[in-house]
């Protein structure tokens, strides 16, 4: 959309000026750009503000029939970040954001890798592998519940007949394992994002660097190492940066899993935001904890991209 | 209750065996738009209801044919009656608050709004409804706890034709070889519960998920120890929890409980891997279709002692009156609605769905008709609604009682303790 607007004005200033007016083409340029930034401003802008005034409301259920929503000032805020669960909530958040992209892009990057060399039957197995990303994610939740049940669940059947564990695994039904259970669930569900993109981003780097490198005796983790690693650097920014925002957010799988319990062992700020709107029905609450949340991804996105910037300078 | 009920039971019809969406994960889907158009229509304006003078605009969720057809047919009939039509929206369970929400912010409420009863006192408090009172509705005949379900601030604003409950569904033909009657004491289902555990079949199966669902599964065990929901740091309360810990303590319930839904706990008795289930009649056309073989019965929830009162919570779906706005059309929907829960209408709904007529005479009339479901007349006639005592706050309340008993049978904390900090936690 960017791009057409920004080539038609190029085209536009650069053709001739049958009239000679420059505020008339100035008037065209912007009459393109219009729909697009009408479009963000009603789509991304006007929910952004309101969520943002909205944490400074009295906003309830009685809210949506009267329109009065008194203002509270930082009263919300200092509601949800004196809430009990809130530390936790933060906790769970920050572990389940971590170890997930963590696991999703060693497992990614191991299969785009092994994908690299061609062999039979390949691109059918690499089209497969996008299978998780196709399904609606509360079919997968709902299929996850089933496989990681304690009692008759596929996955304690199977370790137990294969004999690495005694008694069954209470996955979701314990605070001990219901958080790795819903990571471990979560990289599952991100391993095809992230091969389908750094596979693309390998197939980007030509074939004769590593001919040449192994000439100099690069091979293997060498290869990897300073040949592949470095050239893939932006592909890796981006997949890492678009994981940390698609991540931190997650909360249909949350709920779907284990609901943020048992016991709120589970829960995440993500997870607590939509409890405070939709189940305790204060939508101010929820507003201004989903603003916490934006405020975090936010940072997240500042420092990686300063850190990457500098690296990019650097090397 | 019932939205878990009515498209638990939809789904059930296809087949129990197959993974489903829970109730939470079509919430999530419904989640992130729902935030987005709630947060979009913030206009004001009157009006509502429907444009056409002969038309009545109805807004349900009555999903299952089951309950579809029977109130469809129902409502037209009565519609009819008063020279009117209807136009009728049904709304999937999860989603019927935030549409409401929606409506009641643009100005677009239905003539006649269904409500689940323990969300009516929350709308209520918004003022998107009316007293029915105000349009002459004629109320006697309701048992006064059913009336309860739908008041608010001392006024009648909605009305239950049909209601439900929970009791204990066993497993025939299991008790019958272990020797045992069905439990009435909470001594008798825990040794019962117990004797009926083996190899991979469970005594007992409940729900005690982290959701109001849970809560609902919880209060026969609390409200008949003698706890109650404006005290909830109480010995009574907290036993309550003890038992169900020991349950799962003595292997005789699985561990999964915590993550349950009433649908799971009526799988897991539909596939006999439960001798016992607490569950509800709208489960029971489910449990017939799936397992045709299976032989069962329903006891009322048993009682710390013999002879005490077995008090469920009262479920089912109110009736109400929205302000739109129109008087005309209000006085309408109230001719309709007071004709549409008449006796004869509630019985004719209940055998449809299941569900108990309110009106005391007709339940007796019910429960002569339909042996089958005299357990739940039974259990219905003793029953007390959630939002009575504390009206809007009960959410709240409701919300501390399921994350104390989760501590308890997640991180083994004492009872006490985790019943005294939630209700630290409501100040």
């Amino acid at each position: 959309m960017t791009t057409t607007a920004a080539a038609t004005a190029e085209a536009a200033r650069s053709a001739p000026r049958r009239r000679g007016r420059a505020a008339g083409s100035a008037l065209v340029r912007y009459g393109f750009i219009a729909p697009a930034a009408l479009y963000l401003a009603l789509f991304f802008g006007y929910p952004i503000v309101k969520n943002f005034t909205m944490s400074f409301q009295e906003y309830t259920s009685a809210t949506f029939f009267s329109g009065v929503a008194p203002f509270v000032g930082l009263a919300n805020y200092r509601a949800v970040l004196a809430d009990p669960v809130f530390a936790k909530a933060l906790a769970n958040t920050g572990i389940f954001t971590i170890v997930s992209i963590a696991g999703q892009f060693v497992i990614g990057m191991a299969l785009a890798l092994f994908f690299r060399k061609s062999f039979p039957l390949s691109g059918v197995l690499r089209s497969m592998l996008l299978l998780p990303w196709l399904l609606p994610m509360i079919v997968s939740a709902a299929v996850w519940r089933w496989i990681l049940e304690q009692d008759s669940g596929i996955l304690n059947e199977f370790l137990s007949a294969v004999g690495v564990i005694s008694s069954p695994i209470p996955w979701l039904t314990s605070s001990d394992t219901a958080l790795i259970a819903v990571v471990m669930v979560n990289i599952w569900l991100g391993i095809p994002f992230n091969v389908v993109l750094l596979y693309s981003g390998l197939q980007a780097i030509p074939e004769q660097l590593y001919e040449a490198g192994e000439i100099d005796g690069a091979t293997g983790w060498a290869a990897f190492r300073h040949i592949t690693l470095p050239l893939l650097r932006p592909v890796v920014s981006v997949v890492l940066l678009l994981g940390v925002i698609y991540t931190i957010k997650v909360l249909d799988l949350i709920l779907g899993l284990t609901g943020g319990g048992p016991a709120n062992a589970t829960q995440t700020i993500a997870t607590r935001s939509y409890e405070m709107s939709f189940v305790e029905f204060d939508f101010g609450h929820g507003a201004a904890l989903g603003n916490v949340l934006i405020v975090i991804a936010l940072l997240f996105s500042v420092i990686y991209l300063r850190a990457n910037a500098r690296a990019a300078k650097k090397g | 209750m019932s939205h878990h009920t009515t498209r638990a039971a939809a789904v059930r019809s296809t087949s129990a065996f197959v993974p489903r969406p829970t109730r939470r994960a079509l919430g999530a889907l419904v989640a992130a738009p729902g935030l987005l158009s709630l947060a979009a229509c913030g206009g004001s304006g009157t009006g509502g209801g429907s444009g056409d003078p002969s038309v009545l605009r109805v807004v349900d969720y009555y999903n299952t044919p089951a309950d579809d057809v029977v109130i469809q047919e129902t409502l037209e009939t009565v519609a009819s009656e008063v020279g009117m039509t209807i136009s009728r929206e049904k709304i999937p369970g999860d989603q019927l608050i935030q549409k409401v929400l929606q409506m009641s912010s643009s100005k677009t409420l239905p003539d006649l709004l269904m409500l689940d009863n323990p969300d009516l006192q929350e709308i209520a408090s918004s003022g998107a409804l009316v007293p029915l009172e105000d349009f002459g509705i004629d109320t006697s005949g309701f048992q006064p706890e059913i009336l309860d379900a739908g008041t608010y601030e001392g006024k009648v604003y909605g009305l239950a034709p049909t209601v439900n409950t929970i009791a204990l569904f066993y497993n025939t033909a299991m008790l019958a070889e272990a020797g045992l009657e069905p439990p009435t004491t909470w001594d008798e289902l825990t040794s019962a519960a117990k004797a009926l555990t083996h190899d991979d079949v469970y005594g007992i199966a409940f729900s005690a998920i982290a959701t109001y669902e849970g809560t609902w599964q919880f209060l026969p065990f609390m409200w008949s120890n003698g706890g109650d929901e404006t005290d909830i740091a109480t010995p009574e309360v907290a036993g309550a929890a003890q038992l169900w810990a020991d349950l799962v303590e003595d292997g005789s319930a699985s561990q999964g409980v915590v993550n349950w839904g009433q649908g799971d706990v009526i799988d897991q008795f539909k596939a006999g891997k439960a001798a016992m289930a607490v569950n509800g009649p709208w489960n029971i056309v489910g449990l017939q279709n799936d397992a045709p073989d299976l032989e069962w019965e329903v006891a009322i929830i048993p009682v710390p002692a013999e002879g005490e009162d077995s008090v469920a919570p009262l479920g089912g779906e109110v009736w109400t009156i929205p302000q739109t706005g129109d008087g005309e059309k209000q006085q309408q929907a109230a001719e309709v609605l007071q004709k549409f829960v008449s006796p004869e209408n509630q019985l004719r709904m209940g055998t449809a769905r299941n569900t108990i007529p309110a009106d005391a005479e007709a339940a007796q009339t019910f429960a002569a008709d339909h042996p089958e479901l005299a357990t739940f007349v039974e259990q219905v006639s003793t029953a007390r609604s959630r939002t009575g005592k504390l009206g809007t706050q009960w959410p709240a309340t409701a919300k501390a009682i399921y994350t104390a008993y989760q501590q308890v049978l997640v991180d083994g904390v004492d009872p006490e303790t985790a019943f005294s900090d939630a209700a630290a936690s409501l100040g």
